[in-house]
């Protein structure tokens, strides 16, 4: 049950991760695709909207490693081994990312300069949550081996799937829509900018439906276990609600409820990942590692428990107060 | 080299990398905290200029900051896997806990940095006080999963298998307090000389600046209070060292040999093949004096350890002399501020004084990257002091070289850019003080 536990907590990271840290990758996106003649207004709503969060958005990443080395420790150990090269990459792009969003914001602001960092920041918004995306799927394939403890299979296999790279477009197309959607709230004092943005949401939302379809197809043949999870009973039911939620979110965006919207939104990446976990559940690494395999000693999940406990103490109120201060009615 | 070799050499740069911002990490929003809090008190705008000035420079250095420590949590497992598995149970705690306390201060300096027209006064300068706290505090945790690398606890080793682990205990390790200690102060010296060193210098060009004479007495207060502690909690480490890793005691004094009346040795060059020091001053007695503080006690040298379990001497001695150099050098200057302090002569009024804290700007930083080889390179060939060896922790991918050179040049550019950016923050825009 400890070791359930923990990987819940980290599943739900995750999902927060998503959320919160993926909607300012979908920033960075359409920072890198901002055109026409609102284009430096677009840029400017995006940093005035991800500046004071995104630090603390990105926080979540280190807690889902942090958990994953306590609690999973092989399961870590394998993952950062088998996926050494597309992992090490992502981290440049976590770098150069985080780097260039705030020289821009503290170097000249002559175009030249910032269109130089921005594209910096773009060109990262792009590739990093891609490659989480490949690094995901690639846990799903099956193509990474264990055998005690020790990886088997090489250091190209798994990530280099028509599944993985499929899963790392699905990651752009499911940021970029949650970023649009966020944004058309954000741009609630600016209706020309908020029209930009709800254009860019309903497109992608729209473009994520084929995405979402052949990730689903090639999961037969690239991530059979995945593909077999998603016949369980629950299912059919999981992904009824998560058409709805997207659904509801187009619409919502459609009859201009932005709030609305971004609460679908919100949803559907949620079930998304939760049914993505259920799917690929017992196991962190198909078909070797599994939670119950590959955990800490039980006194060390208990402490991880305990901590988590005394950590949300803190943690969840500071959050809301951040959310609150930069992002609830207070703001505007 | 070797794949080991590089696998080393690209932990030791990242951690040299990141340890700079984060040591700025836990110094400038106490020095920002302090400038704001006297702001409240005495309403005079400059601490508020002050205040917002160190702001933006904290938050450049904050994201690098963030984002080559998040660097280093992948490459725990993308360098040493080995490690990894077996340590993360057993230290997991601290890393855990300075996740929470690092997520409270990305919380805190979001409110902070963009704030300042939507809280009070009193909340604003509260958020700060909460970064400057959580900023110590993850800094303590970090720093305890490290000590425990040195002075391994809370587990059986039967076997060659981790048993009956006790987290807490690991957390609790007999390094962890002298090395918290010691890193803590040392972030404080660092960045109270640093940001001294910046204002000196603005001094002198300028030296009628009330803004910047404000700003060079708060940050030398810093500097010079925390100097002194650094040297007792230096000296209280050394001897713990001495009972926890002989052999990386007898690495930083260089010395060979076990005998009676042992000498200090201040710097010369280590030769472990004929097990002497040549060309290093020597002072007689001194070593004892200073670990046993009796003249005449027997000091234990590399000699009682198998030499496969020797660090690289040249290096733990070079570095451990440099650091004590570097430290007293700023404790010199320290002095010569208080002096003045005494005498109640004003800082800015000598030159001299002013160029000797330029010069001494970097020490603090100095100081901790040789102290950062010191513990580090003096605990190999371990990574699991007496337990595990570094060679075998570390990853078996192949082609370690790629991204060690690839991580390289990024750190270097980064290095680049944010030493420009400040720069520009604190040069350019000196008559245009705080607008944010």
């Amino acid at each position: 049950m400890l070791e359930l536990t923990i990987a819940i907590c980290i599943v739900g990271s995750l999902i927060l991760y998503a959320i919160m840290g993926g909607a300012d990758f979908g920033g960075g996106m359409w920072d890198l695709l901002a055109f026409g003649p609102r284009a430096a207004r677009q840029r400017q709503s995006i940093a005035d909207a991800i500046g004071p969060i995104w630090e603390a958005n990105h926080v979540w990443l280190i807690l889902v490693v942090v958990l994953l080395f306590t609690g999973f420790p092989m399961g870590f150990v394998g993952m950062m081994t088998a996926l050494n090269i597309p992992i090490s990459v992502m981290v440049i792009g976590i770098v150069l990312r985080g780097s260039a969003f705030i020289f821009r914001k503290y170097d000249s602001q002559s175009d030249a300069v910032q269109r130089r960092w921005g594209s910096v920041f773009g060109m990262a918004s792009f590739g990093t949550p891609f490659l989480q995306g490949v690094i995901l799927g690639a846990l799903a394939t099956g193509r990474i081996r264990l055998r005690n403890g020790q990886l088997v299979s090489g250091f190209f296999d798994g990530w280099l799937t028509w599944f993985s790279l499929s899963c790392g477009v699905f990651a752009l197309g499911l940021f970029s829509f949650l970023a649009a959607t966020y944004l058309t709230v954000d741009t609630k004092n600016e209706p020309d900018l908020q029209e930009d943005f709800r254009l860019r949401a309903l497109w992608s939302g729209i473009a994520l439906a084929p995405i979402a379809a052949v990730v689903f197809l090639v999961s037969k043949a690239g991530a059979p276990e995945m593909y077999h999870g998603l016949t369980h009973w629950w299912a059919p039911m999981l992904m009824a609600w998560t058409s709805l939620l997207a659904i509801s979110a187009l619409w919502a965006l459609w009859r201009r409820r932005f709030g609305l919207a971004r609460i679908a939104a919100i949803g559907q990446v949620t079930l998304i990942l939760v049914g993505w976990s259920l799917a690929q559940y017992p196991h962190l690494i198909v078909p070797d590692v599994t939670v119950s395999n590959a955990c800490a000693p039980e006194i060390t999940l208990r402490l991880l428990v305990l901590a988590l406990g005394a950590g949300a103490i803190v943690l969840l109120p500071s959050l809301a107060f951040l959310f609150h201060l930069f992002k609830g009615k207070a703001s505007h | 080299m070797t794949e080991l070799d590089f696998a080393r050499s690209q932990m030791a740069m990242s951690l040299g990398f990141h340890i700079v911002f984060a040591a700025l990490g836990i110094g400038m929003p106490v020095l920002m905290a302090i400038a704001e809090g006297l702001y409240l008190r005495t309403s005079e705008p400059i601490y508020l200029d002050l205040c917002k000035r160190w702001a933006r420079g904290t938050a450049i250095l904050f994201a690098v900051g963030a984002v080559s420590g998040t660097v280093l949590s992948f490459e725990l497992g993308l360098l040493w896997p080995g490690f990894m598995k077996e340590a993360g149970p057993i230290i997991g705690m601290p890393f855990s806990l300075e996740g929470f306390a690092f997520f409270t201060e990305a919380i805190f300096i979001g409110v902070y940095l963009y704030g300042w027209k939507r809280l009070s006064p009193l909340l604003h300068w509260l958020s700060g006080v909460v970064v400057a706290m959580s900023g110590i505090l993850s800094g303590v945790f970090v720093v305890a999963a490290n000590a425990w690398m040195n002075a391994p606890t809370g587990f059986k080793w039967v076997d060659g298998k981790f048993t009956d682990i006790d987290p807490i205990a690991a957390m609790l390790n007999q390094a962890s307090l002298h090395e918290v200690l010691h890193m803590t102060l040392a972030a404080l010296v660092a960045t109270g000389f640093a940001v001294a060193a910046i204002h000196a210098f603005l001094l002198l060009r300028n030296r009628e600046s009330r803004f910047h004479s404000r700003a060079l007495g708060m940050s030398l207060a810093v500097a010079c209070l925390t100097i002194p502690l650094q040297l007792i909690s230096g000296d209280h480490s050394s001897r713990v060292v001495g009972r926890l890793q002989p052999a990386k005691l007898a690495a930083m004094e260089a010395h060979y040999r076990t005998h009676a009346g042992a000498p200090l040795l201040i710097g010369g060059i280590p030769d472990d093949e004929t097990r002497t020091t040549n060309y290093a001053l020597s002072i007689p007695r001194g070593l004892s004096l200073l670990l046993a503080h009796d003249p005449n006690a027997s000091v234990s040298g590399l000699e009682e350890i198998p030499q496969a379990d020797w660090p690289n001497v040249r290096i733990v001695h070079g570095a451990f002399d440099i650091m004590v150099a570097a430290g007293m050098a700023m404790l010199a200057a320290a002095g010569w501020v208080g002096w003045r302090w005494w005498r109640k002569c004003p800082l800015a009024e000598s030159p001299w004084l002013l160029r000797v804290l330029v010069a001494a700007g970097p020490l603090g930083f100095v100081a901790i990257e040789a102290g950062w080889v010191v513990t580090e390179v003096g605990r190999q060939p371990w990574v699991i002091y007496g337990v595990m060896r570094t060679a075998t922790a570390v990853t078996p991918m192949p082609w370690l070289v790629l991204p060690f050179v690839i991580f390289s040049l990024l750190y270097v550019f980064l290095g680049f850019i944010v030493w420009y950016l400040l720069q520009r923050q604190f040069l350019e825009t000196e008559n245009s003080p705080g607008s944010i």
